[in-house]
């Protein structure tokens, strides 16, 4: 089973590399781009086929290590 | 006093830090070093230091990889019975990934890699680590870090300044820290976390010795202990 976890900033947690991208595509012409976030997606590609117990797994994956929930929000997508 | 410096793929300023700590700890009992890998420490130890570097790569986030490596357990439980932890630059991102220290460290407001010496407000001379020096006064201390920049809400950031928790404040911030931190204390003030490198300026030849009361008093506490 394939899973696709979106890992963001929290809203409130400055994010300067969003705003070098935000700042960069105006640049290149693109107006009115009012805010960029940038995040990370990771997909994970498991063993288990049972799509709660995933989901489950996945959850305490991010928990644990691909987020760091102090600044992150994460996001788990069974695909 | 006996110490040991974990060291990580990718850690690079643990022999510098051994350096530092032999340099107070005395002779006959050099500072030991610990492979990630191994999954206890060694006996009768009075510090661990978790040196600078890019553990893995920096991968995922900065000390996520390292912080849950199996040496990493011993310490958090070495930390949780009183022990005495120093965390420096690499070292502060993978203590505040292991829990044992709060907040975060992000990628610097400016998103350059920053290295040069900075002036540092010491802030408080209540613990092992910073008796040494007089609260209030400056040092001056290099920093070499790309994620630096101090980040943590604003009820953390509360009892950081209540509890008398931050050790270092930049004086001209270099990094978009929160309030300028550089350096924060664990609730029990034996775990510290800085961004600056202290074991790089401890002989006049590289410059300073603005890094050695750091060491001094931490090793004049393991005596007294």
């Amino acid at each position: 089973m394939k899973v696709r976890v979106h890992v963001t900033l929290k809203p409130g947690v400055l994010d300067p590399q969003g705003a070098a991208v935000r700042r960069s595509l105006g640049a290149l012409g693109f107006d009115g781009v009012e805010k960029v976030r940038q995040g990370k997606v990771i997909e994970l590609q498991l063993a288990e086929t049972d799509a709660t117990k995933a989901e489950a797994q996945v959850k305490e994956m991010c928990e644990k290590l691909l987020a760091n929930t102090v600044i992150e929000n994460y996001a788990v997508e069974i695909l | 006093m006996r110490a040991a410096v974990i060291q990580f793929p990718g850690s690079n300023c643990d022999r510098d830090m051994a350096v530092a700590l032999d340099k107070v700890s005395g002779h006959n009992k050099p500072t030991q070093m610990v492979w990630h890998k191994e999954s206890g420490l060694p006996s009768g130890l009075d510090v661990i230091a978790i040196p600078g570097g890019f553990s893995f790569g920096d991968y995922l986030r900065c000390g996520a990889i390292a912080a849950r490596s199996p040496i990493m357990r011993a310490v958090i439980d070495f930390a949780n019975k009183g022990g005495y932890v120093l965390g420096v630059c690499n070292g502060f991102q993978v203590l505040t990934e292991t829990g044992l220290l709060p907040g975060a460290l992000m990628r610097n407001s400016g998103l350059k890699f920053i290295c040069k010496d900075v002036d540092l407000r010491v802030e408080t001379s209540a613990s092992e680590f910073t008796s040494g020096y007089k609260a209030g006064s400056t040092i001056n201390i290099p920093v070499a870090h790309h994620d630096g920049n101090y980040n943590a809400d604003a009820d953390t950031l509360k009892a950081l300044n209540d509890q008398d928790r931050v050790a270092f404040r930049y004086a001209s911030n270099p990094n978009g820290s929160m309030e300028d931190i550089a350096g924060i204390l664990s609730e029990n003030r034996r775990v510290l976390g800085m961004m600056p490198h202290p074991e790089r300026l401890n002989d006049p030849l590289l410059g300073g010795t603005d890094g050695n009361p750091l060491f001094e008093s931490l090793a004049n506490a393991m005596v007294s202990a």
